[in-house]
């Protein structure tokens, strides 16, 4: 029973039981130390899984127990291993280790770090159960409990008035997505009649609609689009975006785990899973890929003008995430997945490294008032560069590899939503290697703009904190050449075999074919952003307010994130809030508390009122009372 | 020229009986009036008890009276007692002044 893989997926449930429930029992150090070695057992174990289930391509189904049975629905506990799997179970417990270990040193001098370290025990076993799931309602379960987590830890200093509104709308703006995606499981129960993988991709193509006032709609489409509303509230695309910058609220360390490198990239992981099914529904996909497309052009441009340093990397996780699921969307589900490994690790490398710069400057995130750093912070200053590098694309790094082949396989498609797809991928990818220059440039070089006392304080992290960074670096700098073969190149049928779809039409054997120029725009894209970058921070520093000056409109859209806040104030939260006044001040204050238990009360003291001049406290008014009642009642006896 | 019988004792005491009730009833001076009704109502009963007792031939009536006039003698007593006690305590006795039982 107790196999690696059950203990993989176990060991950090059981990480959560210890730390949640014997916390003070164990003190902090016990409870951080314990979870971070759990954490570490469980990614030495995905290690060998990856080698057993990916390098050597087999696959299994552990069933752990019925859970319910229901008619014709029955549902299991079960753990699917298969390449896909075993590349999440690497990327989720490799970096929940770096990030277990990292917090050691972020988190040591906060009075709450055993609920923080069974909270991220938690979430990263309800992201376990996510991907071993082997049906959409483990996969479910696996997708609120890590919502739920994010959401405790978001608000996890719940003193802070912005972390419990950050909080909140992470769980609101989700439940609008996982209404969708509720919606779209039970679609698929009614059109397969089963909700387990296999069972679904042994049934595709059939043939099942809905009636739905008058329209007849194809029940498989629209449980895909419904799925993939789910998929767009975890992963922040376009529309159900909002939350996820706000969730920078939280700690450092959560935002790498959660926010950057695991959960966000769930609703892909789901895609990806559901490859089988989504490959029948080319409408869907276009729609995917639109739509991904205009988050990463949209995030990017966000990113280009916010001062805040975890909110640039935030948008700048929202525009990968758009490049994955346009990478979805053409059917490049490889290089979907290739993006999600490397992105994984130097964005979690680029989320530690600022939590290092914040941790340097005593908690200052604003870049405004950073600069001049590289000297007093080295290594930290030297990571950022790598993670940086690999997020531009620049060549030999991870990013260039999984980002080329994307672009490459939306201009390899032939489609217009392809091609729409391309150009918006080349902007972001200019625009991404600006901000994260922009970023490196603002934080580190030119002189400091910190107060002199801060500066005095700013000092390198200590080692367990570089080491999870030195750790996430190696992934940065590596992972795309090292595993380039497998996930895109000439071993992926062999790697993926049956796990990831491949449409009739094979877009990353096409997207290796593409055409020089193709090939070469993105990184001549990222090379001339970061070039601009230097000018624009570093040699003509008069150059961004002059740019500001000159398109003052402009400006002010991508930097109040193109307006989508107040839209949806205005569209959505306050009618909210005034319908619930509504409810609130004339359906539960006037009508069922005024009618119901307020008046009751009321009629009660009324009459309390009345009855109480009865006891006047003279000793003849009682007297009389008892006389006249004896003789009352000896009347009435004897009657 | 009337023959005195039974039931002329018996409306002698029901009159001196409400006498005795009206008498706690109206009166609103003097927690001794109330006292002295309570007396005049037990002597309304001992009336009935001598009453009976003549009238059926038993001595028990005639006893039990005496019993009355003796736990009568007592509850002045002690009521008189309990007043003097609450005079000092409160520095009145009017009956009007003894409502601490007010709700």
């Amino acid at each position: 029973m107790l196999s690696t893989e059950v203990l993989a997926v176990f060991l950090p449930l059981l990480g959560f039981v210890l730390a949640g429930a014997l916390g003070r029992r164990l003190g902090a150090h016990g409870a951080e130390y314990l979870t971070t070695a759990l954490m570490l057992t469980a990614a030495a174990l995905s290690i060998s899984l990856f080698g057993t289930y990916a390098l050597d391509g087999q696959h299994t189904t552990i069933t752990l127990m019925s859970w319910m049975s229901v008619g014709p629905l029955s549902v299991d506990w079960a753990l699917r291993f298969d390449a896909l799997t075993a590349v999440m179970l690497v990327v989720v417990n490799g970096v929940s280790a770096m990030v277990h270990l990292y917090s050691i040193g972020y988190m040591h001098h906060d009075p709450h770090r055993p609920r923080f370290f069974a909270y991220l025990s938690l979430f990263t076993f309800a992201m376990l159960m996510l991907v071993t799931a082997d049906n959409l309602i483990q996969l479910f379960f696996g997708w609120e409990g890590v919502g739920l987590a994010s959401y405790l830890l978001i608000n996890f200093w719940y003193k802070k008035p912005s972390a419990n509104a950050a909080s909140m709308k992470a769980f609101l703006v989700n439940r609008v997505g996982d209404f969708g995606f509720a919606l779209g499981i039970m679609g698929i129960y009614f059109a397969f009649g089963t909700v387990s993988f296999d069972g679904i991709f042994n049934q595709l193509g059939i043939e099942t609609s809905f009636k739905l006032f008058g329209w007849t709609l194809d029940a498989v489409t629209l449980s895909c689009l419904l799925l993939f509303m789910g998929a767009m509230g975890k992963s922040a695309q376009l529309g159900l975006h909002t939350w996820l910058p706000d969730a920078m609220e939280g700690p450092t360390p959560v935002s790498a785990l959660i926010h950057a490198a695991t959960m966000v990239t769930a609703g892909v992981f789901m895609l990806c899973r559901l490859s089988p099914l989504f490959e029948t529904v080319p409408e869907v996909l276009a729609v995917v890929t639109i739509l991904g497309a205009l988050t990463a052009f949209v995030a990017a441009t966000i990113g280009l003008t916010q001062f805040d340093i975890k909110r640039v990397i935030a948008y700048s996780t929202m525009s990968q995430l758009g490049y994955m699921f346009f990478a979805v969307g053409v059917g490049a589900y490889g290089a979907a997945m290739f993006h999600l490994m490397t992105h994984a690790f130097f964005k979690a490398l680029l989320f530690l490294g600022a939590g290092s710069v914040i941790h340097a400057l005593s908690d200052e995130q604003d870049l405004r008032n950073m600069g001049g750093l590289w000297k007093k912070i080295p290594v930290t200053w030297a990571l950022m560069w790598i993670g940086s590098l690999a997020l531009a694309g620049v060549p030999l790094f991870a990013g260039y590899y999984s980002k080329d082949i994307i672009l490459e396989s939306a201009w390899a498609s032939h489609s217009a939503a392809g091609q729409f797809a391309w150009y918006m991928g080349i902007a972001a990818a200019f625009m991404t290697a600006f901000y994260s220059w922009r970023l490196l440039l603002m934080a580190f070089h030119g002189q400091p703009r910190a107060s002199a006392e801060v500066m005095s304080h700013v000092h390198e992290s200590p080692f367990v904190m570089l080491l999870p960074l030195l750790v996430l670096a190696v992934g940065a700098l590596g992972s795309g050449a090292y595993a380039y073969d497998w996930f895109v190149g000439e071993g992926r049928f062999e790697f993926w075999r049956t796990t990831l779809a491949v449409g009739e039409h094979d877009v990353i054997h096409a997207a290796h074919d593409v055409t020089g120029w193709v090939k070469h725009m993105p990184t001549l894209m990222g090379v001339s952003g970061i070039f601009l970058a230097f000018i624009a921070y570093l040699w003509v520093p008069k150059l961004p307010g002059a740019l500001v000056r000159m398109f003052p409109s402009l400006h002010a859209l991508f930097y109040r994130k193109w307006l989508f806040d107040e839209l949806y104030n205005a569209l959505c939260i306050r009618p909210a809030l005034c319908l619930g006044r509504v409810f609130w001040q004339s359906g539960d204050v006037r009508l069922i508390d005024g009618l119901g238990p307020n008046k009751f009360a009321e009629a009660t003291k009324n009459a309390a009122d009345e009855l109480h001049a009865a006891q006047s406290g003279y000793v003849y008014h009682y007297a009389f009372v008892v006389v006249f009642g004896l003789a009352a009642l000896l009347i009435w006896l004897t009657w | 020229m009337i023959t005195v019988g039974l039931t002329h004792y018996l409306v002698l005491a029901a009159l001196l009986f409400t006498l005795g009730i009206l008498g706690i009833f109206l009166n609103r001076k003097n927690v001794i009036v109330i006292l002295m009704s309570v007396e005049l109502m037990l002597l309304a009963v001992n009336i009935n008890f001598v009453a009976f007792s003549a009238a059926l031939g038993n001595i028990e009536g005639q006893i039990f009276s005496l019993f009355v006039l003796t736990v009568a003698a007592a509850e002045a007593a002690i009521g008189l007692a309990i007043l003097v006690v609450y005079f000092r305590n409160r520095g009145s006795i009017a009956v009007d002044d003894i409502n601490l039982m007010k709700g």
